[in-house]
């Protein structure tokens, strides 16, 4: 048994996927009234994050195309599709989940494009999920008087959309549609560095046949989104995004009597028990931090793990970690992409640089990183203890922050011991652990033995400062309904 | 587990100082302690056994899904090939195997693809004991190892003195590698300390007659039917000195799949962190075309580690694997696929 082998090596050769499929054109316009049409506003470049060479040219609005979208939602809403069975409205959404299955791959390549998130991840979750949500609404729309809402559920209106780039596709898909399915029109705003996707939605919406004005896609910075989310011809404001934001949301409609539900930012627990499944608990965590460069709401960023397992886990999850491929997005076989934005990477670089001066320990995946774009290698901080701000702070990036504890309710009182409380992972082979933990963990998402799991059927949300309201399933239908079920969130 | 066992296998250093010490024989040379006192008596194998970390079912096919989508091309498909190749256990295990089938069976293992001479050839061929005989002459000066399926393949049922003489046979006949099958019966009866008496016995049989000769563990895991069973009986195995952990027979639906595999790389992986050793991986049955046997090296390369890409440590026991295999070689170097009726049939 100790004859060495040959040293054979094996390097993966470039698989990209071409660009070309995404067919991106030269110049893209907001869409308003069903129409493309030029926005008011200055114009935005918008770049590959992987190269920082510029893909294409935005048009955005000013505040006044953001009156005019609202005013044609409105219309819509009153002529249109507030009067039209639900029946009918299921139609159109079974359209566009068609239409975005039939151009998964250009969607996927598009996106890949504009957010830097790995072409394997846009392809398998992302327009996949997207199409879901689309299908799984569109057999709600003439079932709402089922849906345990009372026998005649009405639409609210009006609704103001304001999503992210982490997810722009998904989020858009999250948004949309449910609205529709209930009966509401749209407006809603794309991030400002990533609103290709959702304008060739527009395009699939389009196509769809989908009366003019009942999706309305602007694109802007955050003043637009201001303005959308103040103005007074919405009924329902929803925005997916950072804290900080949602407060300023919460504050600015308090007293409106307007709906809204807020998606915010998270630092959830991942927490591994010593009988835990440990080579799947390390997938797990690796899908819960580096699953779109972490750059997720919902992200697995602190570690719990149990003391007595803890060196076996640490030394698994390092040699697992540095087998993950970073680099070109677009090559099939990346698992970790390009960080969205310059920005972005400043900011993780300055929180990580904090955790090294408070004294946790620093590990980089050795995998090499392109020289070119924004990158940021795998990293875990082991010793990081609860006061530390990796461990406080949404760094929303590729880190992981390793915490331990010894017994169940240490667990418990450290995972909820944050401002947060979006979604948590369990890890253990011990059903009744599972459920005394799900019961305990102040998070809107309790996972068991899995991570980073998005299904149309369940309901997506927060506790505290990661917001309000749930998005997904029975629930996240009836945030987009006149009743009273939704304040209480589930 | 049966001290009768371990006297019955000479020719082999006992472990000094522990008298209690059953199955000595087949003890690697210097375990560490915390697998040494899991051998100690059936007890302690059964704690240890169970003390293994649980599979989860869900997140092993997930993984072994994900990384099924690795896009393997060009010059890394063709190094893929050439290495499947090399990895080949060439196998024919029928009723109506005759000496005429298995000598064609080693002119294919010697020369897969005879219009194409720097094909390169399989590690091995795998036959029954009673053909060993013919395919010695046959692959004589080649290199090309003689696989023997043993131990009352491919259920198991008979007795410890049949099994071994099966093994006695096959290692007379010249074979250099003994397949063996667990008594999978003993193993889901909880019978854990007669199934690492039987297999400790055949290794050192195959230590007594052969030097050299590998010793694969045949777990049949269509019939563990859990991974959590599929880890316990891979390092039952490697306790008890196999060198290789080995899917199935052939002989059972469903037989070797990607996360059964999955989770024996990392048994082998494991094994390797805990004692320095390196045990091989056997696949075997069900893997029929190039794009199947690419993703198994996907796994072996991100699972177990690059150091496993190899045909000492990594083996496909399959039969018209081969075939397509060559076919595709032939059109990534030829640039153009040609069809079935120009490779050989057998």
């Amino acid at each position: 048994m100790a004859k060495k082998t040959s040293g054979f090596e094996w390097e993966y050769a470039p698989a990209p996927e071409s660009a070309a499929i995404g067919k991106l054109k030269e110049r893209y316009l907001p869409f308003i009234g069903g129409k493309f049409v030029e926005g008011n506003g200055e114009e935005i470049k918008t770049i590959n994050p992987a190269t920082e060479q510029p893909l294409a040219v935005v048009s955005t609005v000013s505040t006044d195309d953001v009156d005019t979208a609202v005013t044609a939602a409105r219309t819509a809403y009153d002529t249109v599709w507030s009067k039209m069975p639900g029946s009918e409205r299921g139609k159109y959404l079974f359209r566009i989940a068609r239409g975005i299955a039939e151009r998964a791959r250009e969607l996927a390549v598009v996106e890949t494009l504009d957010n830097g998130k790995p072409i394997k991840e846009s392809r398998d979750v992302d327009v996949p999920t997207a199409s879901a949500h689309f299908f799984y609404h569109a057999g709600w729309a003439d079932k709402l008087q089922h849906a345990g809402f009372g026998p005649d559920p009405k639409p609210l209106g009006v609704a103001g959309q304001v999503i992210p780039w982490n997810f722009p596709l998904l989020m858009a898909a999250w948004k949309i549609a449910p609205a529709l399915a209930a009966g509401n029109t749209v407006v809603i705003k794309s991030a400002e560095t990533t609103p290709l996707s959702i304008l060739v939605l527009a395009e699939i919406i389009a196509d769809a046949g989908v009366p003019p004005g009942v999706v309305n896609i602007l694109t802007g910075a955050g003043d637009i989104g201001k303005a959308l989310v103040n103005h007074p011809g919405i009924d329902k404001v929803a925005f997916t995004g950072s804290t900080d934001v949602g407060r300023q949301i919460q504050s600015s409609l308090a007293g409106t009597g307007r709906k809204v539900t807020l998606e915010l930012g998270g630092k959830a627990a991942n927490i591994v028990f010593d009988d835990a499944p440990i080579d799947q608990a390390v997938e797990g965590i690796v899908n819960g931090i580096f699953f779109n460069q972490g750059h997720v709401c919902c992200a697995g960023s602190r570690l719990l793990v149990q003391e007595s397992v803890a060196e076996e886990v640490l030394e698994k999850l390092r040699t697992r970690i540095g087998t993950l491929r970073i680099g070109d997005p677009m090559d099939k076989n990346t698992d970790v992409g390009a960080i969205n934005s310059g920005e972005q990477l400043s900011k993780i670089r300055e929180l990580t640089a904090v955790g090294d001066a408070e004294g946790a320990q620093r590990w980089t995946s050795p995998c090499p990183v392109p020289d070119r774009g924004f990158f940021f290698p795998p990293t875990i901080f082991s010793g990081v203890s609860q006061a530390m701000r990796i461990a406080r702070e949404e760094i929303f990036g590729p880190v992981l922050s390793v915490l331990t504890f010894r017994t169940p309710d240490e667990a418990v009182a450290k995972a909820n011991n944050t401002p947060y409380g979006l979604s948590a992972g369990v890890w253990t082979e011990k059903g009744s652990r599972i459920l005394g933990m799900a019961q305990s963990l102040r998070a809107g998402v309790v996972w068991a033995n899995t991570f980073n799991r998005f299904d149309p059927t369940a309901a997506f949300g927060g506790y505290k400062e990661s917001g309000f309201g749930r998005e997904g399933g029975r629930s996240g239908l009836g945030a987009y309904l006149d009743t009273d079920d939704v304040a209480e969130g589930f | 587990m049966n001290r009768a066992v371990s006297e019955a296998a000479p020719g082999r250093a006992e472990l000094p100082g522990d008298a209690e010490l059953p199955s000595s024989a087949a003890l690697p040379d210097q375990l560490p302690s915390h697998l040494a006192d899991a051998v100690s008596d059936e007890s302690h194998l059964r704690r240890f056994l169970h003390g293994l970390p649980g599979v989860d079912p869900v997140g092993v096919e997930g993984r072994a899904a994900a990384l099924a989508t690795r896009s393997i091309k060009k010059a890394s498909k063709l190094a893929a090939i050439d290495l499947a190749i090399s990895m080949v256990d060439l196998t024919t295990l029928e009723g109506a195997d005759t000496p005429g089938k298995v000598r064609s069976l080693a002119a294919k293992a010697r020369r897969p693809d005879p219009d194409v001479p720097e094909t390169p050839m399989v590690a091995a061929v795998c036959v029954y004991p009673d053909m060993v005989g013919t395919a010695v002459p046959a692959l004589a000066g080649t290199g090309i190892g003689i696989a023997s399926v043993a131990t009352a393949f491919p259920s198991g049922r008979s007795s410890l003195a049949v099994k071994l003489a099966d093994t006695r046979y096959a290692i007379e006949a010249g074979a250099t590698e003994v397949d063996m099958v667990i008594d999978r019966g003993a193993f889901l009866a909880g019978n854990y300390g007669l199934v690492f008496d039987q297999i400790a016995a055949v290794r050192a049989e195959c230590d007594r007659l052969g030097s050299g000769t590998r010793l694969k563990v045949i777990l049949e895991t269509g019939e563990l039917a859990t991974y959590d069973n599929v880890r316990r009986a891979s390092w039952l195995a490697l306790l008890a000195g196999g060198d290789f952990i080995k899917t199935s027979t052939g002989k059972i639906s469903p037989a070797a799949t990607l996360p059964v595999t999955h989770v024996m790389l990392q048994a082998v992986h494991d094994w390797h962190v805990q004692t320095g050793e390196l045990r091989a991986v056997k696949p075997a049955g069900g893997i029929r075309n190039t794009k199947d046997a690419i993703r198994y090296l996907v796994a072996v390369h991100e699972v177990a580690g690059p150091q496993w890409l190899d045909p000492f440590l990594f083996r496909f026991g399959a039969s018209s694997l081969l075939n397509d295999l060559v076919m595709q070689r032939r059109a990534q170097t030829q640039g153009h696929y040609s069809g079935p009726d120009y490779v050989t049939v057998d």
